[in-house]
Order: structure tokens, then sequence, then C-alpha cells
């Protein structure tokens, strides 16, 4: 009886967590899965141009008659695969920061986060733009010697550097973590013994952010998913035949006339993105209500 | 605890707090507009959509159409057009023709005088000629001056003496022009903004700075009221003009989307929608049937270019094979949606005394005989190759639907989509750095010649490694044969060779200008070759003066 | 006090040199050339107007002719719109994206703040949670997504307001509100969360039970506390609001600097983008230090009392 009482009320308490996770899931599902059960692929032309939902095509198709369902779940791998990749390269960066500001203390830690400081109060997504335009071709003949021919430059820039943009909030974070973990007793004593830091730093103190590391993960993810449609709005990330919710949001936003209303390209794409954004975000908010020891219960 | 209670005096303390910062925020914004942050519209007699935000109106060095059209409503040249798109006089009000073809006296219309009084006579002429072709001026237009005697090598910085450049003023009024060969055009380049006079007293007082309003003195029938960057343009009437102006204020706006374009029109914001470019094609089967929808057929040509020095383009039976596969009706249906007609040649229809050759029509069975002679049955073993385009406007959805035409007719799974920015583009076109490249090319003038001398060994808009020196040869003979039927004879000749024989461009469809305008509101516009509409010809029908 | 302005001050000059270099060096080093036209140009007139735009030689030197030019304040000209100075254009374009700009900073005060405190007074009911999740659904939304469909709504079905373009009051009430709603959204979070904390906080209850009345309470104390979590969301809210008004301005044309930025990188005019970016950077700064001054101001009064 007790444990069943326990189990409904987390879940009544945190149902939409639930709910959260288990569409996120879904949309992975869908687009790595799902999209190969649509009887189109991406970059299928057809005849049947700008038509509304119908049977043959449950999202409408877009101007190349492409069907628009398979063409966002395209748009789902590339815009997750982007915020997974680009929050990865930013928890490490973030992380090895804060670890290091923190620990270090005294003037070191005081340059870091001054630096920090610095960096926070530049207009990082347009230095990201000029950064992801002029690199595009270097990057390509680069990629083109190594013998990666496959990959597309463009996805490289756009996640090393949007990744390098959102860090600092984490490395904050972890940094004011490590500070106050400095100071335990189980840190105290395995310095008296005589330990090496790098061996405190990922043996005593990782495993204790681990949490903290999840939630800002997790809030990281939807802000660098932003950031990338943001830029492949204004034509300047990811570039034909790739394409990410970006992409085609902004082939809708530039279709809108008062004669034909081509709803189904701006919902479907703009709706699926928002509502995965705003799982993210409940998700990330409900596990930091859970996990951030500094939020007040 | 009970907060609802004082829930008023609450939000009597808000209210108080909003009404402070609305405050400032007037203030702020009152300030703001002083500064021109916030000019009110003005009204005007006509609007147009232009295309974009121009990046200079000095006619020497303008490159883009958007462009010149503002310069040719502010400056006049020796010609002009009437609505219609013929060569009328303009500041030459008469001239004649040496019968070699090669001399040109222009007599300008007495009592002619810029916008601030000064008058105009054939030195300013000679002045901005000279202005133009020297190479510290830097326009990329300049070569228009390389009909005349010794031009080329003036432009070039080769020749520092101007006076042995083919240009002459034995008086006030009269211009004398020597030509290098007979151009059947050249009157035609004389009403083109390159060759428009400017104001040397003023470019030289203010530098670069001439061309802003308040400061430019012009010839045309306007004069630049206002220029409000991104925002728009406003031109006035130019009481020293020649002949009067029927409109008194036109108002430019540099919208660059197709769709607000459309959504000012079908609000009644602006009234003239003048670029083909600013009608959303996926719009046009629903506009095709309003009576404010105007389409003609202009000068333009829409092309694929092959880069002959890379394989498999480097065999002739490959590109005829992929001239032959490509369903270009599909793509003028689907894509281009304007009624563009299908080109298997390159130079479009228009001019009256010239008739192409048969092209290279869609013949699949063929086409695929080719490619399996050529060593890629059914498209087996065809190397990865790249097709290169500008991903702006209609490109990637042009781009896509060739390659898939390709992939459908021939089995070819090689060839990979490669969109660049405009620049960019140019740029990688220019450098012939692609296998394939989507193309175009606009008259500057109705003759065949504009289109054919691109492809000439070694030519500066070739790109692509193609030359025949027969080719060659007959350009040459052709602009030596005054002849006017013998010459267009040889040009068809020419364009064979191009687009049957040897077939390194694929032409794809001619281009349609469409524009937007209620006709009961707008005469003056008819439709022409060069797709030149002359905004001085512009008036409101029922008050023509 | 003092010392603090001066040394962040000082040390914005340095950041601001790195961040000027590496811009220009990139957009110079990229391979599209801002002179290109389809008609290619011959190789002399492109030198002619490499060097008219000191962009002719090494690398090094273009640089440094550049720099030199920024010392003395004069941005150069841009290389697509061939007589307008960089500092002209700025001139012209800037006070419209300050105008939107500000315009969706205000509308994000006043409805994160009223928002926030409404949700804070009515914690854990109905009216806080609906609130929190439409706050949530504001972070969400992007506003390339939301502003098209607000157009097509209001602008085109119901023709309430213009979809595009500037110059008339009814012009700015869309783009500002599509501005602003991620960052009303932030700070009714950030209202709401401080104020909870605050309200619980020991001098509120001593306030309290020294029978001061509910507004005083909340007016007087709390409030004056609760603040400063959003002085210091101001900054990354400036900075979101510049980077969002782009993708406005581009959305609805208005002619601000943002338009203007984009088109430059794509063209690769090296003078115009460094320019952009010196603004924003320059803007930036300023509006931090602005910020951290407020911030530490209020906290030394909330301190005091």
């Amino acid at each position: 009886m007790k444990s069943i009482h326990l189990f409904y009320r987390v879940v009544k308490k945190d149902a939409l967590l639930v709910v959260c996770v288990l569409f996120l899931l879904a949309v992975l599902a869908l687009a790595f899965v799902g999209i190969h059960f649509t009887g189109y692929t991406y970059d299928q032309i057809s005849d049947a141009s700008l038509l509304p939902p119908s049977h043959a095509h449950w999202f409408g198709t877009d101007a190349n008659g492409h069907d628009l369902l398979t063409r966002i779940l395209f748009g789902a791998q590339i815009s997750l695969f982007v915020a997974a990749v680009g929050a990865l390269v930013s928890l490490t960066v973030g992380v090895t920061y804060g670890m290091i500001s923190g620990y270090a203390g005294g003037r070191i830690d005081s340059l870091m986060m001054r630096l920090v400081e610095i960096i926070y109060s530049l207009p990082t997504l347009v230095l990201v733009i000029v950064l992801v335009t002029s690199l595009d071709s270097p990057v390509a003949n680069l990629l083109k010697s190594a013998g990666l021919t496959g990959v597309n430059p463009r996805l490289v820039l756009i996640v090393l550097f949007l990744g390098l943009t959102e860090w600092l909030t984490m490395a904050r974070i972890i940094r004011g973590q490590v500070l106050v973990l400095k100071q335990q007793a189980f840190v105290q004593a395995s310095l008296a013994l005589g330990q090496s830091h790098v061996r405190i730093l990922w043996r005593h103190l990782f495993p204790n952010l681990f949490g903290i590391i999840v939630v800002y993960l997790t809030l990281t993810i939807p802000a660098i998913m932003l950031d990338e449609s943001f830029m492949s709005f204004l034509h300047v990330g990811l570039q034909p035949p790739l394409a990410s919710w970006g992409t085609l949001v902004s082939d809708a936003a530039f279709l809108i006339n008062p004669i034909r209303l081509y709803w189904w390209m701006l919902i479907f794409p703009g709706g699926l993105m928002t509502l995965t954004l705003l799982a993210l975000n409940f998700l990330g908010d409900g596990l930091r209500d859970a996990l951030d020891p500094r939020v007040r219960k | 605890m009970a907060f609802s209670g004082m829930a008023k005096r609450r939000s009597r303390r808000i209210l108080f707090t909003i009404g402070l910062i609305t405050g400032l925020l007037v203030l702020f914004a009152g300030f703001f507009y002083f500064c021109g942050g916030w000019a009110l519209s003005t009204p005007a007699d006509l609007t147009i959509c232009n295309g974009d935000e121009p990046q200079t109106l000095d006619p020497a060095i303008v490159t883009g159409q958007l462009e010149g059209r503002l310069c040719l409503a502010l400056f006049e040249g020796l010609t002009t057009r009437n609505a219609k798109g013929d060569i009328i006089p303009g500041m030459a009000e008469s001239w004649t023709i040496s019968p070699d073809g090669l001399t040109y006296t222009f007599h300008l219309r007495p009592g002619t005088k810029w916008s601030n009084g000064d008058p105009l006579n054939a030195y300013d002429f000679l002045n901005s000629w000279e202005r133009t072709l020297n190479p510290a001026t830097a326009s990329q237009y300049s070569y228009q001056l390389y009909y005349l005697v010794n031009g080329e090598a003036y432009g070039m910085g080769k020749l520092t003496d101007f006076s042995q450049v083919g240009v002459k003023t034995p008086d006030d009024h009269t211009l004398v022009v020597t030509l290098t060969h007979p151009t059947a055009y050249f009157l035609e380049l004389t009403s083109f903004q390159t060759l428009c006079p400017v104001h040397l007293p003023t470019v030289k007082k203010y530098g670069t700075d001439w061309t802003k309003p308040g400061k430019m003195v012009s010839n045309g029938p306007y004069l630049l009221k206002t220029w409000r960057l991104n925002d728009y343009i406003l031109l006035e009437a130019n009481p020293y003009y020649w002949r009067p102006v029927p409109l008194p204020r036109i108002k430019v706006l540099p919208t660059s989307t197709s769709t607000a374009c459309f959504n000012l029109f079908y609000s009644g914001k602006t009234d003239l929608i003048i670029d083909k470019s600013s009608i959303p094609p996926e719009l046009v089967p629903d506009l095709k049937n309003e009576p404010y929808f105007h389409a003609n057929p202009f000068g333009g040509t829409s092309f694929i270019r092959f880069n002959v020095k890379r394989k498999p383009f480097d065999d002739v039976r490959v590109r005829q094979a992929l001239a032959l596969a490509l369903d270009k009706k599909d793509i003028v249906e689907k894509i281009t949606r304007a009624g563009e007609p299908v080109a298997t040649t390159l130079v479009p229809p228009g001019n009256a005394s010239y008739t192409a050759p048969q092209g290279l029509g869609y013949n699949p069975d063929e086409a695929r005989k080719l490619l399996a002679e050529a060593g890629y049955p059914n498209g087996r073993g065809f190397p990865d190759v790249n097709l290169l385009y500008a991903g702006r406007g209609m490109g990637t959805q042009m781009a896509t639907e060739i390659q898939a035409l390709w992939r459908r007719e021939l089995g070819i799974n090689s060839i990979h989509l490669r969109g660049q920015e405009w620049k960019v583009y140019l740029n990688t076109q220019q450098l012939i750095d692609f296998d394939l490249c989507v193309s175009a090319w606009v008259g500057d003038y109705n003759d065949p010649q504009t289109f054919l001398d691109m492809f000439v060994t070694g030519g500066g808009n070739n790109d692509t490694n193609w030359g025949n020196a027969r080719y060659d040869e007959m350009l040459k003979t052709s602009e030596s044969t005054p002849d006017v039927a013998q010459r267009m004879q040889i040009l068809h000749d020419m364009e064979k060779i191009l687009v049957v024989d040897e077939v390194p461009i694929v032409p794809i469809y001619f281009y349609v200008g469409m524009s937007l305008y209620h006709s009961d509101k707008l005469g003056g516009y008819e439709p022409n070759f060069v797709d030149d509409h002359r905004w001085g010809e512009f008036y409101l029908p029922g008050k023509k003066p | 006090m003092t010392a603090i302005i001066l040394r962040r001050l000082l040390q914005a000059i340095p950041v601001l040199f790195i961040v000027v270099t590496l811009t220009f060096l990139l957009v110079r080093s990229a391979p599209g050339n801002p002179f290109s036209t389809e008609k290619k140009i011959p190789a002399e007139i492109m030198e002619q107007l490499e060097k008219q735009y000191d962009l002719h030689g090494s690398l090094r030197h273009q640089y440094l002719q550049y720099m030199g030019k920024v010392l003395h304040g004069d941005l150069s000209i841009s290389t697509q719109y061939r007589n307008r100075t960089v500092n002209e254009i700025i001139a012209q374009t800037l006070p419209v994206s300050m105008v939107l700009g500000s315009s969706a900073y205000f509308l994000a005060l006043v409805f994160g703040v009223t928002f926030g405190g409404w949700a804070a007074i009515r914690h854990n009911q109905w009216g806080d949670r609906s609130i929190m999740l439409t706050a949530l659904l504001g972070l969400s939304i992007p506003s390339f997504v939301l502003a098209p469909m607000l157009v097509m709504l209001f602008a085109l079905k119901l023709n309430l307001l213009p979809a595009y373009g500037w110059g008339s009051p009814d012009q700015i009430i869309l783009p500002a509100i599509c501005l602003s709603i991620p960052f009303a959204a932030t700070i009714a979070r950030l209202t709401r969360g401080s104020l909870l904390e605050v309200l619980q906080l020991d001098f509120i209850r001593t306030a309290r039970a020294k029978g001061l009345s509910e507004d005083a309470v909340l007016f007087r104390h709390a409030l004056k506390v609760a603040i400063l979590p959003l002085i210091g969301y101001s900054g990354p809210a400036a900075a979101g609001i510049l980077t969002g008004s782009i993708v406005i301005e581009t959305l609805f044309g208005i002619p601000g600097i943002g338009q203007f930025f984009v088109n430059s990188a794509l063209n690769f005019d090296p003078f115009m983008t460094s320019g952009v970016v010196i603004v924003f950077s320059v803007f930036l700064i300023l509006f931090n230090l602005f910020a951290d001054i407020l911030y530490f101001v209020v906290d030394r009064r909330v301190k005091l009392e």
C-alpha cells in the first residue's frame, strides 16, 4: 500500500514531468526511427507543390513537393543533434572551466570569473554569425584534405561555436558549487592524505556535481536549439539540402501573404519545435527544483 | 493572509509606476524621433517597390538593375527610351551616323540645365565619360565605353592621355564619338546609366557624399529629395528637366522579400511592383488571372554552365545527354510558374532581325543513348559532381528540381547540391571552381551579341573553360560586317555551335518579366525587351499633360 | 566604486580590440569578394577598387589601415553601399533599433513584473500555476514562429495592424510585442521567484508584526530587495533583445541596424560587419556596467536597512 501511495504521490506531483520525458522520447523515436516509415525521403520532390494536409501527405507539402512530415522529422534529427552535441561541448568546457576556477580559488578564480563576465557582455550570437560565415570554406577544405568529405562544414562550425557560446552559465554554477564543496570535510581529509588535485576533482567533486550538471545540461539544450534555429532563419546557419526546424520555419515565414495561407508550413514545424522546447524547459525546471541544492524547497 | 483586500490600492500603485515609466519612454521616443529614428511616412503620387536598398546612386559605378532604374530617373544620357522602350532623343536633340558606322555626331539640345541651374553642355559628357573610364573611379561597367577608340586602353590604365580617346567636343553643343568597329546598338548604350553625365563640380566638392539628397545635382526627370536607408527614397519632379514630368512625387521602397512586397501591394501601400523577383512565385498561378498582373518576356536567359575541363563534362556526349534529358517544362511549370518559355537556345527572342537556330529539345531516349555511348549506361559509374547555385530566391528549389530530374531520366545519383550565398557563389563561379553551375544572363541591349560574346575563348564572363577558335573568328567577322542580314546569319551560326554542337551550356528558360500595377492607376508602363521602364514616362491616366 | 567603474572600462578596451580584430580578419580572409558582380570585373579595375577601400595589399596592411581609422573614430566606407560611410549607416539605423529595443524592454518589464507579482501573490493557487506555464510557453516559442503567426492573425486576417514597415506608430506594436515576449516571460519568473523568497524573510515578518499595511510591506520593503535579480538580468536581457531584434527587423522590414548586419556578413563587407560588432559590443559593455552600478547601489541601500 505504502509504496503505491508514494508512487502515486510522486506521479501526481511530477505527472507533467513524466509526460515531458515521454514526449521527448516520442520525438526522438519519430525522428530517428519513424522517419523511415513515412513513405517518403526527405529529399524526394514531387509535383504536389504547396498542398495542405491530405491523406497522402499528412502534414502537407512544401514548394518543391517534399512531404512536410518527413522534412519535419529530418529537421528534428538535425535540430536535436546540433542541440545535444552543442550542449555536450558546452558542458565539457563549462564544467572543466568551473571546476578549475572554483577549486583553484583566489586570484586564478577571480581572473577566470572576470573573463566570464567579459564574455557575458559580448554580443556572442553576432560573433558566431561572423565566425560561421567566414570559416565555412577553410573548414570545408580542411575536412576535404582529412578525407572527411561526408561531413558538412557548416554543421561542425555551428555545433562548435554555439557550444562555445553557452558554457558561461554552466561554468558559473559549477564554480559556485565547487567553492562550497571544497570546504567540506571529505575534501579537506583527502587533501590532508596527500591525494593529487586531479584525483580529488575527479573522484570526489565531480560525482557530487552530477545532479547539477544534468539540470543545466537540460537547460542548455533548448538554448542551443533556439540559437541554431535563429541562425538558420537568417540563412546564415545550415544550408540546403540540410534542413533544421529553423530553416523550415524560415521558409514558411517568408511565404506569408494575404491570398493563400500556407498555415501547415508554419504551424507544424513551429508547433513541434515549441512543444519540444517547452518540454525541455519544463523538464529542466523540474529537475532544478529537485536537484539544485541552491533552490529553496 | 488577506491580500485581496488591498488589491485596489496596489493596482493603483502599479498604474502610477507604469504611468511614470510610460512618460519617460515617451520622452525617450521623442528624443529618438528628432534624431531621425522615426520619420513619419510622407505621401506620394506613386509608390514603387524597387527590390532592395540601392548600393549607390552614382551612375558611373552602378551595376545592379534596381540602382539603374533609380539612376535613370535622376539622370539622362544622350538618348533615352520612351514607354515602349524605343530609343528617342534625350540630352541629344539629333545625331548623324557616318556611312561606315564608326562616327556618331550628337547635337545637344540647347538651353538644357542641371538641377541647380548650371547650363549643361558637351564638356559635361566628355568629362563624365573620362571619369567613368578612369581606372581610379573603379567603375565595373566602364567596359561599355571600350567601344570608343582607345577606350579600352584608357580604361586599363595603359593610356593616360584622354584626348586620344574617341570622343571630341568641337563646340559647346556637339559631341563627336568615334568607335573601333560598327556597333548596331550604340544608341542603346548612350541611354544606359553608365554613359549619363554627372555634374563634376558637385562630385569634386563633396567626394563620395555627392549622391546624397541636398547635394546631388542631376539632369533627369527627378531630383533626390529624401534617402533613408532601408526605409524609402523620395523623388521629386525636376523643374529644370527639358520636358514636363507628369508625376510630381515618387516614393521608392527598398523591400527585398517578395511576400512583403506583395503584402504592401495588396494592402494598397505600394502601387507598382516592378521587379519579378519581388513577386512570390508560388502565388503566380493565382495572380495570373488578376487584372493587375502584367507579364512580358524580356531579354534574359537562365541556363546551366558545364566546366568542360572536368570529367565527365570534357566529353561532349555527356553534355549533350544532360541537355537532352532535362525536362525544362517541369521547371517552368512547377518552380518558376510565370509562364516562362522553355529555352533551347541562349539568345532570347525579341530581336526582329535575328532567327535563332534549332536547339536541343527534350529527348530522353537520345540522351540515354548518348550517355551509354560515353560510358555511363543508366548513369552507372557517373562520377561525383557538384551543382553550384546561389541560395537566394528560387535558387534552392530550382537546383533541387534539376538534380531530381536528371536522377529520374538518366539514373544519375551522384550529382550533389552545393548552395552558396550570393557573393560567395559569384566568386566561385568566376574562379570556375565547379562542375555544374546554375547561371543566368540578362542582356544589356537588344542584340544577340550581348549574349553570344560571353563565350569567346577566355572571355571574362565565359566561366566554362570552353573555347572554340572558329566561334571567336566568327564573332570578329560579325563585328566588322555592316550588313544587318549578313551579320545576323553569322551570329545564328555561332549560336548553333554553342547550343547544338558543343553545348558548354544548357539553356533552361527565357525570362518573363512580371509586374503588378493597376492599369487604371498607372500609365506609361509598357513591356519591352530590355525591361527598361523609364519613370519619367509614368503618368496617372486621365491626367496626362 | 569609482575604482570598479574605471577598472571595468579599462578592461573593456582590450576586449573590444580583440573582438574587432577577430571580426575584421575573419571577414577579410573568407573567400567571398565584396566587389563581385555577375559580370566579371577586369583585374585592373578590381585593384583600383581595393585601393580605394584600403583593402589592397597584405592582410596585415589592410588591418593596420583599418585600425588606424577606427582609432580616429572613422569606421570606413561600406563596400556594399559604395557611398555610405559606416558611421553614416549606423547613425541612421541605430536610433531605429534603439526605439524598437527599448519599447520591447519596457513592455517586457511591465508585463513581466505585473504577471510575476500576481503569480507570487497567488502562490500555489491556480493563477500562479497558469501564469508560470504561460511564461514557460513564452520562453519556448521562438520569436520567428510567434511573429508570423501574429502577423497572419492580426494583420492579414483581422486587418487590425500593419504587417510590415516602419514610420507610423501602429507599425511598432507587433514587432515590439514579439520581441518582448521571451524576456517578459523570464522577468515574470524571476519576479515571482524572488518576491516569494523575499516575502518569507525575517525583516518582512518583522515589518508585518510591526503592523505595517500589506501595501507598505510589498512596495517599500519587499520590492526593493526583490528587484535585485531583475537588475542582474538586465544585462543578458539587453544582449538578448539586441540579437532578437535582428530577426524581428528582418521579418517586419524595420530599417534598423540588425538587417544591415546580416547583409554585411553575407556580403563580406568587412567594415560594416566590424562596425556593427563594435557598436553592439560597446553598447552591451556600457549597459552591463550601468546595470552593475545600479545593482551595487540598490544592494547597498538594502543592506543598510
